[in-house]
């Protein structure tokens, strides 16, 4: 039977041309660890995501420079979610299924981790959320982990913050609904101000995307604070202190990490003035290899001064090509138990070493704006 | 009782802006019988050219902010009529629904296109026009909160006049009551439509000014939840119907403010739709609209 014979010869032929072809593609160049990152580069969340992308982008600068990982390049597979939810969960699909990461790096809101978190649980590919804070981000199971502290965490650094070092007792709290990074570290601060003596004198609410907070502003001021409290992100931050201060609302108000952008200045100006914030590092930190980083950060992306979300994301791709190293591969488990097995890694933003839970234990620093600038007020460990 | 007015103030503030912007819908619907979902993005481009002209013309001045109120107004009584021109126009004779999914569509581009020039960061609004607070007891009442209540009285009024008192007003009340009939009566339909959409644009315009004069970050998506609002208040008031939008505009504003100033604010946007839905189970056709029966 000449015909399957042929057939058979020529499907033959084909294997061992695409076997040639693949080994010299092997010798000529080794094949790229491929990495995925998810961000919102647009949106109204774009500062923390272009921040992130930076910090990952120098990242893998130098660990190319340097010959990559186990001698092999890292190659960046870079998703914009434009700061809509149910996009995360779509690019991380994307980049799993048809891009074949071996890791996902991101998110920044929590939000967006939380809808990426199930998805690469799922496919067994290690996620490293890089700032968001929400402990339930974790939580979605063995493969998930962060470079950044929880709420709990900051919480408590916040409420130590708000009695010991401004001496207050009344604190208004202000809370996004439609944030669980608002909503976890609003309910952690109010727990543990409350035990260390605080009152909670009001407590309202508002969604991502309001712009109008004077109905809550005005019923807070009823309650007379010695302070506010806005737990939400940067771009609501600055109205409400805006707004605040229309009011004639003259107390401090203070923040967690959601307010790390330079936007806030941007969109606040005088208003956010003396308003405090905790956050992961402070570019004002005096220790060396923030130093070094600041300089290197610099003089990539011209003269620009990374904040904390860009420092985490640079530690993020850090981490992840140093487990990568001590797995000696990119297969799984290995890799995912050798980023569990972290321990006092030389971070940007702290020596990083992951707990039981996948979480980075850190200290956090607390900062201040003045005169437009950020500047460290103390660092926390509650 | 301060906390009451002060609350009162906010909200008639809040509520003056979705009654200019309820305005542009509810004219348009009025003459065209179609929801104009663009709308709200043509009150984002309003504040975008304000923001531009803001640049050019020196802050904190009158002058300076009127010229940038009236400028951005003109802007987009152009940028409506265009609109309306490329993109309704020739589905003057098509089904209703046809026209309603290419506003969706106009809407999107617009949101989009103005992501590509504006970029998506919020920016900061300028202070165009000089700004003051009024101490009155406990009540603190914004220059800025009184230029919303004073521009949205007097652009109401005058669009009262033009509405009622000229000619083009009576044209415009003609095709919306018959457009067959007007055109047999000698009445350039084509002209009519364009002028109402120049008009329902260049109020969109002056609630974009005034919408990003009190909170002062604007971005392309900005239009979304305002216009939702605003589309509600007009069908709130009675939709096709102009004290009915300003009425409905000055209720949702207000309804909100006072959910949000208490411990229910988590259910702010809620208790305003709800509210929506109570009205309309008693008054179908809104608050002041006329229910018609359709002739088949």
């Amino acid at each position: 039977m000449p015909r399957p014979l042929t057939q058979r010869t020529r499907s033959l032929a084909r294997c061992a041309f695409l076997f040639l072809v693949t080994v010299s593609a092997a010798f000529a160049a080794p094949e790229p660890i491929r990495i995925g990152h998810y961000a919102s580069l647009t949106g109204k969340e774009a500062s923390f995501g272009q921040a992130a992308r930076k910090g990952v982008e120098l990242a893998l600068a130098e660990v190319n420079a340097r010959g990559g990982v186990l001698g092999r390049p890292l190659e960046l597979y870079g998703e914009d979610i434009q700061s809509k939810s149910g996009e995360a969960a779509t690019v991380v699909k994307k980049l799993i299924t048809r891009d074949k990461v071996v890791a996902v790096l991101g998110g920044n809101a929590s939000t967006n981790s939380l809808e990426a978190a199930p998805i690469c649980q799922n496919y067994r590919v290690p996620m490293i959320a890089i700032s968001s804070t929400n402990p339930k981000v974790t939580a979605a199971g063995n493969y998930i982990f962060r470079t950044c502290f929880i709420d709990p965490f900051q919480g408590a650094v916040l409420a130590k913050f708000a009695r010991e070092s401004l001496k207050v007792r009344r604190v208004a709290l202000l809370t996004s609904v439609s944030a669980p990074y608002s909503v976890g570290l609003s309910q952690v601060f109010r727990e543990k101000f409350t035990a260390a003596g605080g009152e909670i004198v009001a407590d309202l609410k508002y969604s991502e995307g309001d712009k109008d907070f004077k109905a809550q502003l005005t019923a807070l001021r009823a309650a007379r604070p010695d302070a506010i409290a806005a737990t939400g992100y940067y771009a609501e931050a600055a109205l409400i202190c805006q707004q605040a201060r229309a009011l004639g609302l003259t107390v401090p108000i203070f923040g967690g990490d959601g307010w790390e952008a330079p936007q806030l200045i941007e969109l606040g100006g005088a208003a956010v003035e003396g308003t405090y914030y905790s956050t992961h590092y402070s570019a004002e930190s005096p220790a060396p290899e923030v130093r070094n980083f600041i300089a290197r950060f610099k003089a990539h992306f011209n003269g620009e001064t990374p904040d904390a979300v860009a420092a985490l994301g640079y530690d993020t791709v850090m981490l992840l090509a140093d487990a990568i190293t001590r797995a000696g591969t990119t297969a799984e488990p290995a890799l995912r138990n050798a980023l569990a097995a972290t321990k006092d890694f030389p971070g940007v933003t702290g020596a990083t070493t992951m707990d039981a839970q996948r979480n980075a234990a850190k200290p956090a620093v607390v900062v201040t704006v003045n005169h437009g600038r950020i500047q460290f007020v103390e660092s926390v460990k509650p | 009782m301060t906390e009451f007015l002060q609350q009162l103030l906010n909200g008639l503030s809040l509520g003056a802006i979705y009654a200019l912007i309820a305005l542009g819908y509810t004219m348009v619907y009025g003459v065209l019988r179609f929801i104009n979902f663009a709308h709200s993005d043509v009150f984002m481009v309003g504040s975008f050219v304000g923001y531009y002209m803001g640049k050019l013309i020196p802050e904190g001045t009158l002058w300076g902010g009127l010229t940038i109120l009236v400028g951005s107004m003109m802007a987009c009584a152009i940028l409506g009529m265009t609109i309306e021109r490329l993109a309704y126009r020739p589905l003057r004779n098509a089904p209703t629904l046809n026209v309603l999914i290419t506003a969706i569509g106009v809407s999107l581009l617009l949101e989009y296109t103005g992501q590509v020039f504006f970029g998506a960061a919020p920016r900061n609004f300028p202070a165009i026009f000089p700004v003051t607070n009024f101490h009155l007891g406990g009540l603190i009442i914004s220059s800025n909160q009184l230029m919303v209540i004073i521009v949205s009285a007097i652009l109401m009024v005058v669009l009262q006049l033009i509405v009622f008192r000229t000619k083009i007003g009576t044209a415009m009340r003609a095709v919306s009551l018959n457009p067959k009939a007007a055109v047999l009566m000698g009445v350039n339909n084509d002209v009519v439509i364009s002028f109402t959409f120049g008009l329902g644009s260049a109020l969109a315009a002056a609630g974009g000014i005034l919408y990003a004069l009190n909170y002062p970050s604007i971005d392309p998506l900005m239009g979304v939840m305002p216009g939702l609002k605003a589309f509600v208040a007009a069908i709130l008031g009675g939709i096709g119907n102009i004290p009915g939008a300003a009425l409905g505009g000055l209720i949702l504003g207000t309804v909100e403010t006072f959910v949000a100033g208490s411990q229910w604010s988590t259910y702010k946007d809620a208790i305003a739709f709800a509210i929506l839905i109570i009205i309309l189970l008693f008054r179908p056709a809104g608050l002041l609209g006329k229910f018609t029966v359709e002739k088949v």
